[in-house]
């Protein structure tokens, strides 16, 4: 009998022990087969399936649906009560390329000179970032990642949040990003007569236009023999060809109604507008354009002091409305998990919740180029999914459970590692402490 | 000559109560959800406020005569939100000619223009601590502020009769300007002697001036009057609560010291996104803490931070409060302090404190304002859904009971000054790193004085 007792003590004290051991256990992702049960799945594309099953196999959705069989060797894991909704993809971060804002070294993305499209976002991406995983756990599981600074800064790259090399992470789409000559003032630092802004968008324009131009002409003599190595040029001709997408940063109206002009006598068929902050000042001509935009960050004042209050939070809305593809993009790196936030505002500012999740899922897999394999929940289509304890984009709302391609990503990060750490911290205040004699006076 | 006084007198008088006086409303605010913040959740409720006070809370309460009723059926009424971090209605942030500008004052540069105060209305934000920014280790006075939009006298934004409070800082701002010229303090040790090295200069300068007052000889002659010393002494004396710039748990620890030393006691650190890691030390000492929900990896200092800061400070019994350091993050203090229930699951209460009742205790003024409680001011902001919801719509503000935000019928275009030399309206692409945040305006300031550049 005690030993029986013993033997009860021991089956129940160790698992405590190897609990207490957790904080030294590496936590991986995990491949395999997984059945999500009794969830309220958001497909996005297939309307919402009530109490529903999901079954990810081999990283693929294989099934979806209220009535689907459960694989005998899938493990199982019940959402009763829970949500499930394809991964959130933001359209415009710097995630990868920016460990610290404040330390140049740590910064990858805008690299010397004003014409450098060859160069790619995708190489300088850090796989093992903090950033990344704090921004995946919050649903986030697909970001465009930008380069940024001069007309034409590089080569942008959808990346999935999880993979140990660069390759493991592209999601399939590049593009080309190019900062269209603003006619607006120069912010808060630098301010010109208009006559002298006037002048440099003429000088920047002739600057950029040059380039596309002699990108055109390459794309003609091309098959050549002697044609010469030219990296910055040969960058563009897949865009010239119609072969891959242009992504164009202009903000205000103005800028916004250059461009599209611009895009129009050039002929180039894949083109994206982004920023677009104004684009509610022309909606209707964006929508007739039939140009689809990124717009963002929403959390944003407005770009005129007599704008409206909450200009920037209807902007998508309006855009929207007007008959606009609209993608939601945060233009952040850290705080790339305010995602959901930044659609929530838009949804409630105009867009209605429905077209702003589709903003920040299909829509914006469309627009990156990536709606073959991510944007919705689909059979066939790659496992990048989460499920949540109710609506992601609600504040309180939790994420319990992460799949990025497929892979069942640990529930963790170094923000929620210092948070099991300190919350009761030991030890706790020690005696006699120095700094806290006040009290004990 | 007395006639004289007399008159000197009454202008003097006369041009005091102008000042004071600010506008004053009353309003009956109907059948409402008050969110009270001290005393629970109050279904279908009204508010009575009669001259800028809270008068009565109940159901079915009658409209006197001549006020004004507003029907709030199925929204959500708060105290007005408190921002214990902001430089929004300033036209200057940083005195940084000097380590210790403790002579220097905010109250000095309120600018009532700015258009930032209307958007931060327009969030539910009735009063915003208008702070000296952190450039230097001890920064100049600060200003407690009601946003009293529309007026064009700076001295009917300020928060009557709100305590004193001054900005310090610590870490990488204040050791920037020494560290690029190769001066003191150039590091974390240089901060502390130079807060030791101030506060023993004050204690001195008080003994001087105590000896002084002591001294009966007719003939004595007095110290000499030194205004930043001056504002060092009533530090000591505890007339002046410190609102500390900081980041790192060890420089957060090391001031507590540099305190405990000087027998100083009223203390909020500004920031401290890694107060978390010694929040038992800040409980033990008194100390509270006024952070952001989510900002990090901005710079070092702030690399090893975390979301549950607001939650793990609560936990362990520190006065928190969510601040904005920011005209964009002003406008949705709401959702700031929602995400404390995904980082750590506080309570509606606690998470609503932490833009109430909390900052207002940390300013001093939980006497007036921070609370829907009989009594205390009507600053008060209206919602269209829980404040706590992504969802939720501020849709009206008072303050002092005087409606100074109305979604439904507020006209688009706000400003209340416009340059007339401006012949085209400047457009400025939003980049949240350059609004109104202390850091960034530290670095400015001192780029602006040491080099030819403006």
């Amino acid at each position: 009998m005690k030993r029986i007792f013993q033997i009860l003590i021991i089956a129940l004290i160790v698992p405590l022990l190897s609990f207490g051991q957790e904080d030294d256990q590496v936590m991986k992702a995990r491949a395999g087969k997984f059945a999500l049960t009794n969830a309220k799945i958001y497909t996005v594309t297939n309307g919402i399936i009530e109490n529903g099953t999901l079954i990810i196999n081999n990283g693929i959705i294989e099934a979806v649906g209220a009535n689907v069989t459960i694989p005998d060797d899938a493990e199982v894991i019940d959402c009763k009560g829970k949500e499930i909704y394809p991964g959130m993809i933001d359209s415009g971060t710097k995630v990868g390329l920016q460990e610290i804002e404040s330390i140049d070294v740590s910064q990858d993305y805008s690299e010397s000179g004003a014409l450098t499209p060859q160069m790619q976002a995708l190489t300088a991406v850090n796989p093992n970032s903090a950033v990344i995983p704090v921004t995946r756990v919050s649903g986030v599981t697909t970001v465009w990642t930008t380069p940024s600074g001069g007309f034409l800064p590089g080569t942008a790259a959808a990346i999935n949040l999880f993979g140990y090399t660069p390759d493991q992470m592209f999601a399939g789409a590049k593009g080309i990003i190019m900062n269209f000559p603003s006619t607006a003032g120069g912010g808060r630092f630098r301010r010109r007569s208009p006559e002298e802004q006037a002048k440099a968008t003429e000088r920047a324009l002739k600057t950029v236009n040059d380039a596309w131009d002699k990108a055109e002409l390459y794309a003609k003599i091309e098959g050549a023999n002697d044609v010469r190595n030219y990296p910055e040029i040969e960058a563009l001709v897949p865009v010239v060809k119609g072969e891959m997408q242009l992504f164009i940063e202009a903000n205000a109206a103005k800028d916004i109604l250059a461009a599209i002009d611009w895009v129009k006598t050039r002929g180039y068929k894949k083109v994206v507008l982004t920023g677009v902050s104004e684009g509610w000042r022309v909606a209707e001509e964006i929508a007739k354009s039939k140009i689809p935009v990124i717009a963002g960050p929403i959390q944003a004042i407005p770009t005129r002091g007599s704008d409206r209050y909450d200009a920037a939070y209807a902007n998508p809305g309006i855009m929207s409305a007007a008959g606009v593809k609209v993608a939601l993009r945060t233009g952040d790196t850290e705080n790339v998990r305010n995602l959901p936030y930044h659609a929530g505002f838009a949804a409630s500012y105009g867009m209605g919740r429905e077209e702003a999740l589709k903003a920040i899922t299909i829509n914006a897999a469309e627009i990156l180029g990536v709606s073959n394999s991510i944007g919705s929940i689909e059979v066939g289509k790659k496992a990048n999914v989460f499920v949540s304890t109710g609506d992601p984009f609600e504040t309180a709302s939790k994420i319990t459970d992460l799949f990025i391609d497929g892979y069942k990503v640990p529930m963790t990060s170094q923000q929620i590692r210092l948070y099991d750490e300190f919350l009761d911290r030991t030890p706790g205040v020690k005696k006699n402490d120095p700094a806290i004699k006040i009290i004990k006076k | 000559m007395k006639k004289n006084i007399l008159i000197l007198t009454l202008i003097l008088f006369t041009g005091f109560v102008a000042n004071a006086q600010v506008k004053k409303g009353d309003v009956l605010i109907k059948n409402a959800t008050v969110l009270t913040i001290t005393k629970g959740t109050l279904e279908n409720t009204d508010v009575l406020v009669r001259d800028g006070k809270i008068s009565r809370i109940g159901k079915n309460l009658k409209a006197p005569n001549g006020v004004q009723e507003i029907d709030a059926t199925g929204k959500f009424v708060m105290p007005g939100i408190i921002d214990a971090h902001s430089h929004i209605a300033l036209s200057a942030v940083n005195e940084g000619t000097s380590q210790v500008t403790a002579e220097v004052n905010m109250g000095d540069v309120i600018d009532p223009f700015d258009v930032s105060i209307y958007r931060a209305l327009a969030g539910g934000v009735t009063s915003t601590h208008a702070l000296h920014g952190s450039a230097n280790v001890i920064g100049g006075e600060s200003e407690t502020l009601k946003l009293r939009y529309g007026t064009t006298n700076p001295e009917e934004m300020k928060f009557e009769d709100a305590p004193r409070t001054i900005k310090f800082a610590l870490g990488e701002n204040p050791t920037r300007g020494g560290r690029s010229r190769g001066i003191q303090p150039s590091s974390r040790m240089g901060v502390e002697a130079m807060l030791r090295n101030s506060f023993n200069d004050a204690v001195a300068y008080r003994a001087k001036w105590d000896a002084y007052k002591a001294d009966k000889n007719p003939r004595k002659v007095a110290p000499e009057y030194d205004l930043r010393m001056e504002t060092l002494v009533d530090i000591l004396d505890g007339k002046v609560l410190v609102h500390c710039h900081s980041y790192r748990a060890d420089e957060i620890y090391m001031l507590m010291k540099v305190f405990t030393d000087f027998g100083i006691k009223k203390l909020t650190y500004q920031h401290a996104n890694e107060a978390y890691k010694v929040a038992s030390e800040l409980a033990e000492f008194g100390a509270g803490a006024s952070v952001f929900a989510d900002w990090w990896a901005y710079k070092l200092e702030v690399y090893w931070s975390t979301a549950y800061n607001a939650t793990i400070l609560t936990r362990n019994g520190v006065l928190t409060s969510i601040n904005s350091d920011s005209g964009e993050l002003i406008r949705h203090l709401f959702h700031e302090a929602a995400k404390t229930q995904k980082y750590g699951d506080l309570s509606d209460d606690e998470a609503l404190s932490l833009i109430t009742l909390n900052p207002a205790k940390q300013l001093g003024i939980d006497n007036r304002v921070g609370s829907i409680e009989v009594g205390k001011d009507a600053d008060i902001a209206i919602f269209e859904g829980h404040p706590l919801s992504v969802y939720a719509i501020p849709v009206m503000t008072f303050v002092d009971g005087v409606k100074y935000f109305d979604r439904a019928t507020d006209i688009d275009d706000q400003r209340i000054y416009i340059n007339p030399e401006e012949t085209v309206e400047n457009i400025s692409i939003f980049n949240r790193h350059d609004e109104d945040r202390c850091m960034e305006e530290g670095v400015v300031s001192f780029e602006a004085l040491f080099s030819n550049k403006k």
